[in-house]
C-alpha cells in the first residue's frame, strides 16, 4: 500500500483539480450529448396526455413489444449457443493462433452493418443459395419465401451480435487459472463435469456482459426488419425510426422508448438473478 | 487424454470452425456480387459475371459523395473523440479522486443504451435547441458514443503502467512538454492507437444514430438505405469490399509492427 501512495495516485489538495481539468471536456460533451437528451426525451414522452402516452405505448402495440423482445432474447440464446463454443475452443484450444482466431471473428464487421444487411438479403432471397436448397430438400413449398419471416429476422439479429458475445466470454475464459481445470482430472472428475463446476462458474461474467452486449443492441435494432423481414416482423426500432420524422408522433414515440429501456433494465435484473452475477451490477 | 475426451475435443474444434464459416458467408457473398451484373434494380439475385462496378465504382455520384462525406465526419470524429477519451482515461487511471465511480459509470452508459433511444433522444435535443441538423449534429452525435469507447480501451491499455517514470523524467530537468513528449505519449500511443481506429471504424459504420440526427446529409450508410427504395447497385458492394480490404491491411500491418516492436524488446 505503500508504495502505491507513492504513485501520483494520492494528490496534494492544492492539485486535486488536475483529473477534473483533464476530464472536463469529456464530461462535458457526455453531459449536455448524452444525458440532457435523455431528461428531455423524458419531458417528450409526457407531452400532450401526460401518462396517458405510456398507457396508449402498452395498448396500441400489445403485439409489437412482446414480439420485439421474444426476437431479442431469441436471438440471444443462439448467439450463446454459437458463441459460447466458438469462444472456448478458442481460449482453451487456440495456442498460438488465439489472436489470428479473434481477429477473424471480428474482421467480417468491418465492412458496414448496412453492407452486412444487404447480404443476408441476398443469402435468404428468394433466388438465393438458402431458399433453393430447402426447396430442394422439400423442407418449405416451392414459393414459400424466407424473407418476411420471423427466422429471417431473428437469424441476421444473432449473425450481426455474434462477436460481442464470443469477445467477452473469450476474456473471461482465458483469464481462468489453468491450475484450476487440471485439479478437475486429478480429481477424477470427469471432462464434463470439470467444465460444469469449474470453467462455466468462471465463465459467467462473460457469458453476463456478452448476453447485454447482444441482447440491448438487438432488442433496439430495425435494420435487419428493414432489409430481411416484413411489416408483420416490426419492431420497436422500426416503429420510432419510420414516425419520428412527424412531430405529433414524437410524445407517443419518446413513451415507447422509456417503455423499450424499462424493460430491458428489468430483463439485464432478472438475468442477472438467474446467472448470479448480481454483484456485477 | 482417454479417446472419448480426444473425440469431444475434435467434435468441439469441428463446430467452433463452422460458426467461424458461418461468419464468413455474408462476407463472401458481399465480395462475390460485387461481381454481378444484377438483372433489375436490386442487386440482391444472383445474374452473371461482370467488372462494370470494379470498372466503375464511382458511378453513382451520390454513393462517392456520402462515402466522402463519411471519412470527413469519420476523421474529426476520431480526432475529437480521441483527444476527449484519452485525457479522461489518463485522468481516471493516473488518479485516484472523489467522483470517480460517477464518471466510470457516465462512460459505460451509452455503451449499454440502444442506439435508436439514444439517436431519438440527441435529436430531441436539437429540436428543443432550434439547431438545424446536418454535419455538425452528426459529428456531435459520433463524438458523443465513440468518447466512451475511446476512454475504455485507451484505460484498459494503460492500466498498470509506472506513472513515476514521468517523475523521474521531471527530476531529470525535463519540462512539462518533453516529459510529456518523451515519457508518457510512448506510453499511452499503443492504446490510442487503437481506439483511434475503432473510432474510426465505429463512425464509418454509424447508420442508427446518424438517420435520426443527419438532416439533408448524407453519409455513406445513410445513402444506402435511402437508395434502397429505389436501387442497391453492386457498386454498394466494391465499397463494402475495399472497406474490408483496407481494415484487413490495417489489422495485419498492426500485428506486424506488434510483433517487431516485442522481438526487439527481447
Amino acid at each position: 500500500m505503500a508504495d502505491k501512495a507513492a504513485l501520483s495516485g494520492d494528490l496534494q489538495p492544492s492539485r486535486r483539480w488536475i483529473p477534473w481539468a483533464l476530464m472536463v471536456p469529456g464530461l462535458v460533451w457526455l453531459l449536455v450529448f448524452f444525458v440532457i437528451p435523455m431528461v428531455s426525451l423524458g419531458k417528450l414522452s409526457l407531452e400532450h396526455g401526460g401518462f396517458s402516452n405510456y398507457q396508449h405505448a402498452f395498448s396500441d402495440y400489445r403485439e409489437l413489444i412482446p414480439r420485439t423482445f421474444a426476437y431479442a432474447i431469441i436471438a440471444t440464446g443462439i448467439c450463446i449457443v454459437l458463441g459460447y463454443p466458438l469462444a472456448y475452443v478458442i481460449a482453451m484450444r487456440g495456442g498460438k493462433r488465439k489472436n489470428l482466431l479473434l481477429a477473424l471473428v471480428v474482421l467480417p464487421f468491418f465492412t458496414t452493418y448496412l453492407i452486412r444487411a444487404i447480404s443476408w438479403r441476398i443469402l435468404l432471397g428468394d433466388r438465393g443459395p438458402v431458399t433453393r436448397v430447402l426447396h430442394n430438400l422439400h423442407l418449405i413449398g416451392q414459393d414459400t419465401s424466407i424473407v418476411g419471416t420471423a427466422p429471417a429476422v431473428i437469424g441476421a439479429l444473432s449473425y450481426n451480435f455474434l462477436p460481442f458475445m464470443v469477445l467477452p466470454i473469450y476474456v473471461s475464459l482465458e483469464k481462468i487459472d489453468r491450475k484450476l481445470l487440471e485439479a478437475g482430472p486429478d480429481l477424477y472428475a470427469s471432462g464434463w463435469r470439470t467444465f460444469r463446476k469449474v470453467t462455466l462458474p468462471l465463465s459467467l461474467p462473460g457469458l453476463f456482459a456478452g448476453s447485454l452486449l447482444t441482447f440491448i443492441p438487438a432488442s433496439g435494432d430495425f435494420i435487419n426488419v428493414e432489409f430481411v423481414g416484413s411489416d408483420a416482423q416490426r419492431m420497436i426500432g422500426n416503429v420510432v425510426a419510420n414516425n419520428f420524422v412527424k412531430e405529433q408522433f414524437r410524445p407517443g414515440l419518446s413513451a415507447l422508448s422509456f417503455v423499450l429501456m424499462a424493460l430491458i433494465l428489468i430483463g439485464v435484473l432478472l438475468y442477472a438473478r438467474l446467472l448470479g452475477t448480481e454483484e456485477l451490477i | 487424454m482417454s479417446a472419448q475426451r480426444r473425440w469431444v475435443s475434435r467434435l468441439l474444434d469441428g463446430y467452433a470452425g463452422l460458426v467461424l464459416v458461418f461468419l464468413f458467408i455474408p462476407i463472401g457473398l458481399m465480395v462475390v456480387f460485387s461481381f454481378n451484373q444484377p438483372r433489375g434494380q436490386r442487386n440482391y439475385e444472383w445474374n452473371k459475371f461482370s467488372l462494370n462496378a470494379w470498372k466503375d465504382p464511382f458511378k453513382y455520384p451520390e454513393l462517392k459523395r456520402a462515402f466522402l462525406k463519411s471519412l470527413e465526419v469519420g476523421g474529426l470524429v476520431t480526432l475529437l473523440a480521441g483527444v476527449l477519451g484519452t485525457l479522461m482515461a489518463l485522468a481516471l487511471v493516473k488518479y485516484r479522486f472523489r467522483g470517480k465511480g460517477f464518471v466510470d459509470t457516465l462512460i459505460v452508459l451509452p455503451l449499454t443504451m440502444p442506439e435508436v433511444v439514444m439517436g431519438f433522444s440527441l435529436l430531441t435535443l436539437f429540436v428543443n435547441l432550434k439547431w438545424t441538423t446536418g454535419f455538425w449534429t452528426i459529428v456531435i452525435a459520433h463524438v458523443m458514443f465513440c468518447v466512451s469507447y475511446v476512454a475504455t480501451t485507451v484505460k484498459a491499455r494503460i492500466r498498470g503502467f509506472d506513472w513515476r517514470l514521468e517523475e523521474a523524467a521531471a527530476d531529470l530537468g525535463a519540462g512539462p512538454i518533453r516529459t510529456f513528449a518523451r515519457v508518457t505519449f510512448p506510453i499511452i500511443a499503443p492504446g490510442v492507437f487503437a481506439a483511434a481506429l475503432l473510432t474510426f471504424a465505429l463512425s464509418l459504420d454509424d447508420f442508427t444514430i446518424t438517420y435520426f440526427n443527419s438532416g439533408r446529409v448524407r453519409t455513406f450508410p445513410v445513402e444506402v438505405f435511402t437508395q434502397k427504395r429505389s436501387r442497391v447497385p453492386a457498386q454498394i458492394n466494391v465499397f463494402g469490399t475495399m472497406i474490408l480490404l483496407a481494415a484487413t491491411t490495417i489489422a495485419v500491418t498492426g500485428v506486424l509492427i506488434e510483433r517487431r516492436r516485442q522481438r526487439e524488446r527481447v
